[in-house]
This record gives structure tokens, C-alpha cells and sequence, in this order.
């Protein structure tokens, strides 16, 4: 190629932009099928949604019908049940990101540590992420925290305390702990094969130059997780924003609306109320919401993970 | 004196390391427990630990609902929707990964981006389009819906894995006459089958769990695992031994399937971000 290119170097550029121009179009034609099909995918839902949204358009009156202009997304936002919900969808991925993000870089750190059995133990802590969502909510609600026969209820009598309703007197609060269960394995699978990565050079090192535990984990090994955390905050936050199944399972969003999100919020006015307008008025904002916390995330993580 | 709190640090890591394991792997362990009990022993306060084990609560999930229906409508949707996007997204990852052009990097994060949409913003558009289509509760359907939800991170995935394949090895099975297609399939693949393996398992994972969908677009006909699992929740609510069976049951494939290939999954979570 080289030698060719020496020659004659007019006729080999021809034939290289030749190749480049015909790699330009397998390249295209092989892309398109995935990016038609997400185009499509993201794009008409989209735009029904947006339609629909201002309709009047309600599946059990059928003769309430025609345009309804921003009423639907006027009802929706002065709907104190909206904020509300808005809110426990804020407080629900804050909470379960900083217990899986920060637990997870400290159960990672002790779990790199060599001690007795620590490859069954790690098998042990990462199990729950393979457990689906409905289960792990019925789990929870039932065997670990039923007020009358959950195991929990049961130590708090053995010590003299007076078991606690916890679905009912903090929904939030528990949902996020379940949540938090589920994706707390995810976080230590990620920044458990980031924190092996690291440099056991490195470590010694720091460790010969007198730097103590703490030190070394500000110094040497939290710049090193940096990626690794891009990573798991991006991908949680994804799953996060629509936590639906937990909710649906242990509390239905209640006691009134405790514990709904905007996920849930959404389905109880279409699928419950069948208010189709309002659902879907719920739905672009949930739209407009995921996408500005997109914007924020994708460039954050790409910036991390291109470098 | 060095050596002592050597081995009094490690003592506590042991501690620390089990307990903390215990007690995440807790809740699994008693519900597999329970699957065991009689109903009456299942509910016994305080709870047992040691108790004659039965098969009762088991023979009566079978008889009451037929699991491996629903277990063969999981199994059918989660490796169809996978093998789906994985065929799709071979060749968009090895055109963006050996082609690429200005757009590329743009296109990625576009595609990313989609994967952000909230399922339930476009519940009603797509739960009328499946209406419509006939699609409503039909494994095709859901399927259908799951490869879509899931093609973006596994595009992104395989192509982190692609870029590590060195493009000289392809140029010269170039050389030698490959074709693009031969290209792909006998040099391209066999060199990145451990990522697209663990493409797939994360891929099987995600789709065998995927609740929102499943309960929303299939009642009867094509109701997977989850909604079997939601058939039990209310009305069974206190008959915990038929809840952990059915729920054991509903688990346990994914999670030893999980447990074997663990490592090989990390290496697909972890994006190629950490080597």
C-alpha cells in the first residue's frame, strides 16, 4: 500500500478516497437499520403524546372529545398531586443514587480487601440486582417488613421495641430502601472491578510514603473511581426516573400520595382513570424532565468517558 | 506490635465483609426458606429457622397457576428481543467503530439519549399502537418493545468492545480479500465474542425483569414471570410460603444464571470504562 502510494501517488489518493467514499456508505447502510428504528421508536410515541395531550380524550366518556388546548397541562401543573409527586421522583433518585453510590465505593473498597471466603460474600452482595422488581418489593413488604409476621418486626419485639408499620407511616422512605437494595449490588459490581484496576504499584507506593487508609482513598483511589461513577450514576438514573413496579407493588403510590412519582402519577391517570388527555399531558413533562436531566448527564459522562 | 493490628484488621474485614453480606443476601436466603414452610409455619411468630420442610407451598403454586407458561413467555421474549438487538447492533457498532464519520460520536449519544425517554411518558401512544396492531399481550409485542428499550446501551457496549479490537488485524483480512461481511463474521466476531457474550447476559437480564411493559402490555396470553409474580401479590398477600414459592420460582433462573456468569457480565457493565 505504502509502496504503491509512492508511485503514483495522483491514481493511489483516487482510489483511496474511492475506498474511503464507499466505507462512508457501508457505514451508513449499516447504521441505518438501528438508527431508523430508534428514529421511529422515539419519535412517533412522541408526537402521539403530544397530540393527545391536547385532546380531551377519555376512554369511559367517550362523549367528552375534541380539542383541548393547554387545559390538560393547565389541570396537571396546578395540581398540587403533580409537585408532590414531582418531588418524592427527586427525593426517590437522590436518595437511592448517594446509599448506592457512596455505600457502593466503600463496600467496593472492602471488598477488594483479601479475607476468608470473599468470593462467595461477593456473590452474596451482588445477588440482589439479579432479582426483579416485583419480587424484591414483595419481598420486602411481606417477609421482611409486615408489621405482624415480617422478620423485622419480629427482632424489634426481641429487643423490647414496638414493631413499626413501615410502608404505612414512611412510604417514601421505604420504597427508597428497597429501591436502594436493588441497585446498591449494581453500584459494587462497577466500582469493585474499577478499584481492582487500580495500581497495586501505585498503592504500595503511597502506602511506603506514610499515607494512612484514609488518605489513601481521597488521594489514590476515589480520583480513580471518577469514570467508573459516571458510569453507575448515569445508568441508575436512567432506571431511576421511572421506578414504577415498586411503588405499584408495596404502597400503589399511597397512603394518598406519599410515595407516588411522576412514573405512577402518569399510569394512575391513564391506565386507573383512563384519562387519556391527562396522561398524556403527564407524559410530556415527564419527557421534558428525563431530557433535561439527560442533557446534563450525557455530557457529563461522555466528557469522563472519552477521556 | 505492626504485626498484631495486621491481624486484628483483618479479623474485622472478615467481620465486616460477612455481616454486611449476610445481611444483604438476607431476604433472598428467607424467602427461599419460606418457599419450604407449611403456611402455618411460614407465619409462625417468631419466625422459625428450623422446621421440617414441605413441598406443599410449591405443589400448590403449580396447581393454581401454570408457571411454566408464563416462565416459557419470559424465556421467549427476553432471548428474542436479545438476539433482535443483538443483530442490529453488530453491524451499527462496527460501522460506527471502523467507519466513523464527523457524526459519529453525535449519533452515539442521540441513541443514548432515546434510552432516556420515560417509558411511561409514551405509555398511551404505544399501548394504543400495540392495540391497534393486534400486538396487545403477544410475546411478539412485548419483545418488540424490549429490544427497542435496550438497543441503545447494547450499540454503545458493543462498540466500546469493538474499539479495543485493533484495526490493523481487519485491514489485513482486507488484504487477503475478505469481504465486509466476511470481514465481520470471521474476523470481527470471534475476536469480540466475549463482549457481545456479555452484551447478551446483561441484555437477557434487563429484559427477563422488565416490569413496566410486561405489566401493561400483556394480561393473559403473553404475561411474562412478572406478571405472574403481581398475581400473587394482593389476593395472596398473607400466604407467605405460595409467595416465596412462586417468587423462588420466578428468580431462580436468572439468578443462578447470574451467579455463573458473573464475571463475564462485569466486563459488559463496566462500558469498557474500566479496564
Amino acid at each position: 500500500m505504502q509502496a504503491v502510494l509512492e508511485h503514483s501517488p495522483p491514481a493511489g489518493a483516487t482510489a483511496l478516497n474511492q475506498t474511503k467514499a464507499r466505507g462512508k456508505r457501508t457505514g451508513l447502510l449499516l447504521l441505518s437499520p438501528s438508527v431508523l428504528l430508534l428514529l421511529v421508536w422515539s419519535i412517533v410515541p412522541l408526537v402521539m403524546t403530544l397530540w393527545y395531550s391536547v385532546q380531551n380524550y377519555n376512554l369511559v366518556d367517550p362523549t367528552l372529545h375534541g380539542f383541548a388546548g393547554i387545559d390538560n397541562y393547565w389541570y396537571l401543573l396546578t395540581d398540587p398531586d403533580f409537585l408532590h409527586s414531582l418531588l418524592n421522583t427527586f427525593v426517590l433518585v437522590a436518595g437511592v443514587l448517594i446509599i448506592s453510590v457512596g455505600g457502593g465505593t466503600l463496600l467496593a473498597v472492602l471488598y477488594d480487601q483479601e479475607f476468608f471466603g470473599r468470593g462467595i460474600a461477593r456473590i452474596m452482595v451482588i445477588s440482589p440486582f439479579f432479582i426483579m422488581p416485583t419480587v424484591s418489593a414483595l419481598l420486602w413488604k411481606n417477609l421482611m417488613l409486615h408489621p405482624i409476621y415480617g422478620v423485622y418486626s419480629a427482632m424489634m419485639r426481641a429487643v423490647g421495641l414496638t414493631p413499626i408499620d413501615w410502608l404505612a407511616r414512611f412510604p417514601l422512605l421505604t420504597v427508597m430502601m428497597i429501591v436502594a437494595w436493588e441497585w446498591l449490588p449494581f453500584a459494587v459490581l462497577i466500582l469493585l472491578t474499577a478499584v481492582q484496576s487500580l495500581d497495586g504499584e501505585q498503592r504500595e507506593a503511597a502506602r511506603m510514603d506514610g499515607a494512612g487508609p484514609i488518605a489513601r482513598f481521597r488521594y489514590i483511589i476515589l480520583p480513580h473511581l471518577g469514570r467508573a461513577i459516571s458510569v453507575v450514576v448515569m445508568i441508575e438514573t436512567i432506571y431511576l426516573l421511572t421506578i414504577f413496579a415498586e411503588i405499584s407493588v408495596t404502597t400503589a403510590g399511597g397512603p394518598g400520595v406519599a410515595s407516588t412519582n411522576l412514573a405512577y402519577l402518569i399510569y394512575s391517570r391513564a391506565l386507573l382513570q383512563f384519562d387519556v388527555g391527562g396522561a398524556s399531558a403527564g407524559g410530556v413533562v415527564a419527557i421534558i424532565i428525563a431530557n433535561i436531566v439527560a442533557i446534563f448527564l450525557v455530557r457529563a459522562v461522555a466528557r469522563n468517558l472519552e477521556a | 506490635m505492626a504485626l498484631k493490628t495486621k491481624t486484628s484488621t483483618r479479623i474485622g474485614v472478615t467481620v465486616l465483609g460477612w455481616g454486611i453480606a449476610l445481611w444483604l443476601f438476607f431476604p433472598i436466603f428467607w424467602m427461599i426458606l419460606t418457599s419450604f414452610k407449611s403456611e402455618v409455619q411460614a407465619i409462625s411468630t417468631p419466625p422459625k429457622l428450623f422446621f421440617m420442610p414441605t413441598l406443599s407451598s410449591y405443589g400448590e403454586v403449580f396447581e393454581r397457576a401454570s408457571y411454566w407458561h408464563f416462565a416459557l413467555n419470559t424465556v421467549i421474549v427476553s432471548v428474542g428481543a436479545t438476539a433482535i438487538a443483538i443483530a442490529l447492533a453488530v453491524p451499527a457498532a462496527y460501522s460506527m467503530a471502523f467507519l466513523p464519520s464527523k457524526r459519529t460520536r453525535g449519533t452515539l449519544l442521540w441513541m443514548l439519549s432515546t434510552r432516556m425517554l420515560p417509558p411511561v411518558g409514551v405509555l398511551v401512544p404505544i399501548y394504543l399502537l400495540a392495540r391497534n396492531t393486534h400486538l396487545l399481550d403477544t410475546c411478539t409485542g412485548l419483545a418488540i418493545v424490549d429490544m427497542l428499550t435496550n438497543l441503545p446501551i447494547i450499540v454503545w457496549m458493543l462498540y466500546t468492545f469493538f474499539r479495543e479490537v485493533p484495526a490493523p488485524i481487519l485491514e489485513a483480512g482486507r488484504m487477503d480479500g475478505a469481504t465486509r461481511w466476511q470481514e465481520m463474521t470471521m474476523v470481527l466476531l470471534p475476536l469480540a465474542l466475549p463482549g457481545i457474550a456479555s452484551t447478551a447476559l446483561l441484555s437477557l437480564i434487563l429484559c427477563w425483569n422488565e416490569a413496566f411493559w410486561s405489566l401493561n402490555l400483556t394480561s393473559s396470553h403473553a404475561a411474562p414471570l412478572t406478571a405472574f409474580i403481581a398475581s400473587f401479590s394482593s389476593p395472596e398477600g398473607l400466604f407467605f410460603g405460595k409467595l416465596s414459592a412462586a417468587s423462588t420460582l420466578a428468580v431462580a433462573p436468572i439468578l443462578v444464571f447470574g451467579w455463573i456468569s458473573q464475571k463475564q457480565l462485569v466486563r459488559g457493565l463496566t462500558f469498557g470504562a474500566v479496564k
